[in-house]
């Protein structure tokens, strides 16, 4: 498989006025072409930071971040949906290529498509307020592909949701992912669902993160994630993460 | 309409009655208490002189009407307002935008600020004579003291309490700063600008009346200060009833346009 993503020996500094806080220690790690991994660790460990670097968010304090492809993409998804009340369904979507001054017939149909193929169709000229929390996180998926990212960070995308539509959104994502061929990072405190979804599972120590273990997902009859919690490996893979997450209150 | 249920009826009665009660005691208030004024005055328990009476404010309009100045008067009360509130309002939004942009100037100007919107603008009203000129311009001046700096105040505040977490969408879309600002900043406080509106409107006419009182040669200020050096309280409480008219036309109209604009933006 062909590396898109190189992270070495990153390191991240907090400052403020009463000291600082080192958020991540010294995270390397290397991210292949359209695979799904996914990043678990302790709360505040620093994974939204480590987001936040590779996406230009914020400064890394020390190491270096190679990507082997030229004028890569970042697709950011935030926990929220974060739509603007005051602008369609479509227009939200639309935002990102406004920003980056690409918006044009050709890629306006590109994101009617994808509403279309995803179940917003009927959606696209109506305001957030009158869709569900499920659906606004798929419209915030969207607007997330819309710019067309090589990369897409998702920054635990699915934990302002209600544990139903959490588990079926989980699905639909994963198939949108995997149906545009994209690579992605999944940052989220729950085991079940990187297990379910991810290629790769990165376990990160206590703050200053630094990456604990990597496990290769392999599943027997691997489909969808909520099928994948079926699977026989699946609970192996659950006691060894937690255990290797050390979490005591 | 005979589809509806018979609750559903009586609750539509139910709402109907209500609004009938509020509006009969709107106007029943008003017609007691002019009555009460103007029987009082008949049989002499309260002095004319001093307190006037509704049918002596009547007659003093009609014969205002009649020398054909009063839509002057008015116009030129009006027209300092507008042009007070629209200067603020420009004023406003410019350098809220300027501190929103660089939170430095912000902090530096933050104490000169607070100072200049919690002084009281009339003590100013002397120097602003001295300085503008016994003129409309130190009229405008007066009203443009008392309503800037509120204006920028609530637009700033209004601006700087945007949802941190749009922000940061827009900061995952590479958006710049000037980007920030015209596609979330302006739009998420099209409410915030559109309340200012309406208290832009009260400052400017008190500032108005407060320029006009100090120094002026028409308006319903000009009309309420001559009225009282005359000593002529038909006057005066006559240019009080128009001035109350006249704030409530305009806060009419600014609070239709709001409705328009919430109207759109739903």
């Amino acid at each position: 498989m062909k590396k898109i993503l190189t992270i070495d020996k990153v390191k991240k500094i907090y400052h403020d006025t009463s000291g600082e806080i080192v958020a991540i220690d010294n995270i390397s790690l290397d991210i292949y072409d359209k695979e799904l991994v996914a990043i678990v660790g302790p709360s505040g460990c620093g994974k939204t930071s480590l987001l936040s670097i590779l996406s230009n968010l914020e400064e890394k304090s020390a190491g270096k971040i190679t990507f082997h492809k030229e004028n890569i993409r970042m697709g950011y998804m935030l926990q929220k949906d974060a739509l603007f009340p005051w602008r369609t369904i479509l227009d939200n979507c639309l935002i990102g290529l406004e920003i980056s001054h690409t918006l044009n017939e050709k890629t306006k149909q590109r994101v009617i498509d994808l509403l279309n193929t995803y179940g917003l169709g009927e959606f696209i000229y109506k305001y957030p307020n009158s869709l569900s929390g499920g659906m606004r996180q798929r419209v915030a998926l969207i607007r997330t592909l819309a710019i067309d990212p090589d990369i897409l960070l998702l920054d635990e995308p699915f934990s302002a949701l209600d544990s139903m539509t959490r588990l079926s959104l989980s699905d639909d994502v994963y198939q949108i992912i995997k149906n545009e061929g994209k690579t992605a990072i999944l940052v989220t405190h729950d085991l079940s669902e990187a297990i379910s979804m991810s290629d790769r599972v990165v376990v990160l120590s206590k703050r200053p993160a630094a990456v604990k273990k990597v496990y290769d997902i392999h599943l027997t009859d691997k489909s969808t994630p909520i099928q994948n919690r079926k699977c026989k490996e699946f609970n192996y893979y659950y006691d060894q993460i937690w255990r290797d997450l050390d979490v005591h209150l | 309409m005979s589809t509806y249920s018979e609750e559903h009826k009586q609750f539509l009665r139910k709402r109907r009655k209500n609004k009938i009660f509020v509006h009969f005691f709107q106007i029943a208030i008003i017609v007691f208490f002019l009555a009460i004024w103007e029987i009082s005055a008949q049989r002499g328990w309260i002095n004319t002189f001093l307190s006037s009476s509704p049918s002596k404010v009547v007659d003093t309009f009609c014969s205002l009407w009649q020398q054909n100045d009063l839509l002057n008067h008015i116009w030129i009360t009006v027209y300092e307002t507008l042009i007070s509130f629209s200067i603020a309002l420009i004023i406003g939004f410019l350098v809220a935008s300027i501190l929103w942009w660089n939170k430095t100037i912000a902090k530096i100007v933050d104490p000169y600020l607070t100072v200049m919107n919690s002084l009281p603008k009339v003590a100013l009203g002397p120097l602003i004579i001295i300085w503008v000129g016994a003129n409309t311009n130190s009229i405008i001046f007066m009203a443009l003291l008392i309503s800037t700096f509120i204006t920028i105040i609530n637009i700033y505040s209004g601006f700087n309490s945007t949802d941190s977490y749009y922000i940061r969408l827009l900061q995952t879309l590479n958006a710049k700063k000037y980007q920030i600002f015209y596609k979330l900043i302006v739009p998420s406080n099209k409410n915030t600008i559109v309340n200012c509106l309406k208290i832009n409107i009260s400052m400017s006419l008190i500032g108005v009346i407060m320029g006009e009182l100090l120094v002026s040669k028409e308006g319903l200020g000009y009309l309420i200060m001559y009225g009282s050096q005359v000593f002529n309280i038909n006057l005066v409480i006559t240019s009080v009833v128009i001035l109350g008219i006249v704030s409530y036309v305009m806060y009419y109209i600014i609070s239709c346009i709001e409705k328009k604009m919430i109207k759109n933006s739903s």
